[in-house]
């Protein structure tokens, strides 16, 4: 019976009915600290250290603090101090503040090369289905399931539906993956792919660079997905080839993996097809993901809608945004610009913000800055000049970390500041209480920095 | 985990779709490194600002799609210290589920019509067991996984059950189940 993705790494996990095994764990410092605690009053220990792995990554500074006992907020520098010392504790290896492999845990995974097709990775943090991105099976858990994977490497876990999202023809110039994924979650709405493990599929998709499809399946979960993924191809065996964490015998891996896409006939609980090139640069106007339009349209009516609940919900996020329907998304005037976060601060992202602003100075009225993924993507951009692009633009440069993606670290957006992020979510207060986000690809970032409002960047030079 | 059996009284609406668990519990209460304290920071901002009043009742009624977002399960701690003992809603985010059932927060699964008659009868009875809500528009079943079921009727801790099958992890392992994946100790 042919088979899909899904399937070929569901089935060789189960342990028994219900219980799957976790090739690896990837732990932060904020959702950790309960789960080792809960370990040591039970008196139990890490069962694998060997497939756990710890980073700091959400409330660190982004000021290029040295070690965690520098850190000036106290009750930041108490929780990366508890990660480092439950790490040595029960023998997880950390990067943290000081190391040069540190970084947000979504991007080191697959830099250092842990990150491989046919695994089971979960880490206590929603944004895990990125790792999908290499044909794995990868996503979030809570603290006490964190506890659980410490204790057992395993995971009570109910097989979930399935559901292929067919992509067809192409994107356009000046259309990326965060293009195609904020276009998918407007059509779908952030409740569409609930109880699904998602596998996105067709030319564009295969066309995307990892750095693209990562930018893809670390948003499924804004959809409500339990897990998306792409089916591991050459680009994904070229990415992981060299990595620190790659497999000895990678001749062999590579054998193995390339048995894992997904049969022909195979058949998902659900089939959605999507035109690519019917897909415009988007900009988010609400406070939830699906909240989103292209950039070219104007802000839309809640009256128009069918849905209550959807109409009742774009009253208030309209409320909440200060913004009038029927207002033109490229005359809405900005205040901040963020670059940065788990879906758009690789290499690449970096090299195309970086390319739409050379020669560019960031508007007078816009404080912009950029946040690469890891200290290893800011050794490689510095190494590259990107840094010195974006200081000559008039953008902040800086270390590492989730910083104004959710604001836990001191990168806050003030009340009432509206921001256009390359991040994922645009809740109410997300960045900082009263700020006002809107989702936007790297390049329409960048661009929006320099003009202080949004363009459509087809038609900008 | 104290055990579930029954939830009766009366019922808290938050009559909202789509509520992310940033709002149920907002950044700033997430460095504290306890499981305990965080009901008074419950909808932190929507409380201060006015926008919400909740009363401490057994039973939440909310909007499809609750607890969507951050997988963080001090949502969960927030409204179980609180007050809330269950939820009901016409669907959950996957992860803030899960993340109830390992606190003894019970979620149920009704569609929009039932949700709307509990709410507008205040006041229901919960009957994990027999998997029924009563309330003054009737008795209504909900679905929920029988494992799941099992244990939270009998309060079990999921990590001492899972350990007591370690024969069976043990047996995973030496099967090569545990070769797949990368050694993090020695990158």
């Amino acid at each position: 019976m042919p088979k899909t993705l899904f399937d070929k790494i569901w089935e060789p996990h189960e342990v028994a009915d219900g219980l799957i095994y976790i090739d690896l764990h990837l732990v932060h410092e904020i959702t950790s600290a309960q789960a080792f605690e809960g370990l040591r009053l039970a008196g139990r220990g890490v069962r694998r250290p060997d497939k756990t792995l710890a980073t700091a990554d959400h409330n660190v500074p982004t000021d290029g603090t040295p070690a965690a006992r520098l850190i000036a907020e106290e009750m930041s520098r108490k929780q990366v101090e508890a990660l480092e010392h439950n790490c040595e504790q029960f023998g997880v290896p950390v990067y943290s503040l000081g190391s040069g492999r540190r970084g947000i845990v979504h991007v080191i995974g697959p830099e250092l090369g842990l990150t491989q097709p046919g695994m089971a990775i979960v880490c206590g943090d929603s944004h895990t289905s990125t790792h999908g991105a290499f044909g794995a099976l990868a996503f979030g858990i809570g603290t006490s399931e964190v506890e659980h994977v410490l204790a057992t490497q395993c995971l009570l876990q109910r097989r979930p539906r399935t559901m292929r999202i067919n992509y067809a023809g192409g994107l356009g110039r000046g259309v990326t993956p965060k293009d195609l994924i904020l276009a998918t979650l407007g059509r779908l709405g952030t409740h569409g792919m609930i109880g699904y493990a998602v596998e996105y599929a067709g030319a564009p998709v295969r066309e995307l660079s990892m750095e693209g499809r990562m930018t893809v399946c670390n948003m499924t979960i804004e959809g409500g997905g339990r897990a998306g993924m792409v089916a591991p191809d050459d680009a994904t065996f070229a990415y992981i080839e060299g990595r620190p964490g790659a497999p000895e015998d990678f001749a062999a891996a590579v054998e193995r993996w390339r048995e894992l896409p997904s049969d022909d006939g195979a058949t998902f609980d659900r089939e959605v097809e999507i035109d690519a090139s019917e897909i415009s640069p988007m900009v988010t106007w609400g406070t939830q993901p699906g909240q989103v339009v292209e950039v070219t349209d104007p802000v839309p009516d809640p009256a128009t809608m069918d849905s209550a609940p959807d109409r009742e919900a774009a009253e208030r996020a309209l409320a909440y945004m200060a913004l009038e329907p029927g207002t033109p998304m490229r005359d809405i005037l900005l205040d901040r610009v963020f670059i940065g976060s788990c879906v758009n601060s690789r290499i690449e992202d970096l090299r195309a913000a970086a390319s739409m602003i050379a020669g560019h100075r960031a508007s007078g009225s816009v404080r912009a800055m950029v946040v690469p993924g890891s200290e290893q993507v800011k050794a490689a951009a510095e190494k590259e000049g990107l840094d010195e692009v974006f200081r000559a633009a008039g953008f902040e440069w800086r270390s590492s970390g989730c910083s104004m993606c959710l604001g836990m670290n001191p990168d806050v957006l003030g009340e009432g500041e509206r921001c256009a992020s390359t991040s994922n979510r645009n809740y109410e207060g997300r960045q900082g209480k009263g700020g006002r986000t809107h989702l936007v690809s790297p390049q329409m970032a960048a661009a929006a920095a320099v003009e202080g409002r949004f363009v459509d960047i087809r038609d900008w030079s | 985990m104290e055990a579930v059996e029954v939830i009766e009284g009366k019922v808290s609406v938050l009559d909202r779709a789509d509520v992310d668990t940033d709002q149920i519990i907002p950044k700033q209460f997430l460095k504290r490194l306890e499981r305990s304290g965080y009901g008074e920071f419950l909808f932190y901002d929507w409380m201060r600002d006015g926008e919400i009043e909740l009363e401490p009742n057994p039973i939440l009624l909310t909007g499809r799609n609750f607890g969507c977002g951050s997988s963080r399960e001090h949502a969960v701690w927030a409204l179980r210290d609180f007050g809330f003992e269950a939820v009901v809603a016409p669907s959950f985010a996957d992860i803030f589920y899960v993340n109830c059932t390992k606190n003894g927060l019970l979620p149920v699964i009704l569609d929009e019509e039932h949700c709307l008659g509990i709410a507008e009868a205040g006041e229901a009875r919960i009957d994990v067991d027999e998997q029924t809500v009563d309330f003054a528009g009737g008795v209504v079943r909900f679905d929920i996984d029988e494992e799941i079921k099992h244990r939270l009727l009998h309060g079990l801790d999921d990590i001492g059950t899972t350990l007591q099958r370690a024969d069976e992890i043990d047996a995973f392992e030496r099967a090569g189940g545990a070769d797949r994946g990368p050694v993090t100790t020695s990158l």
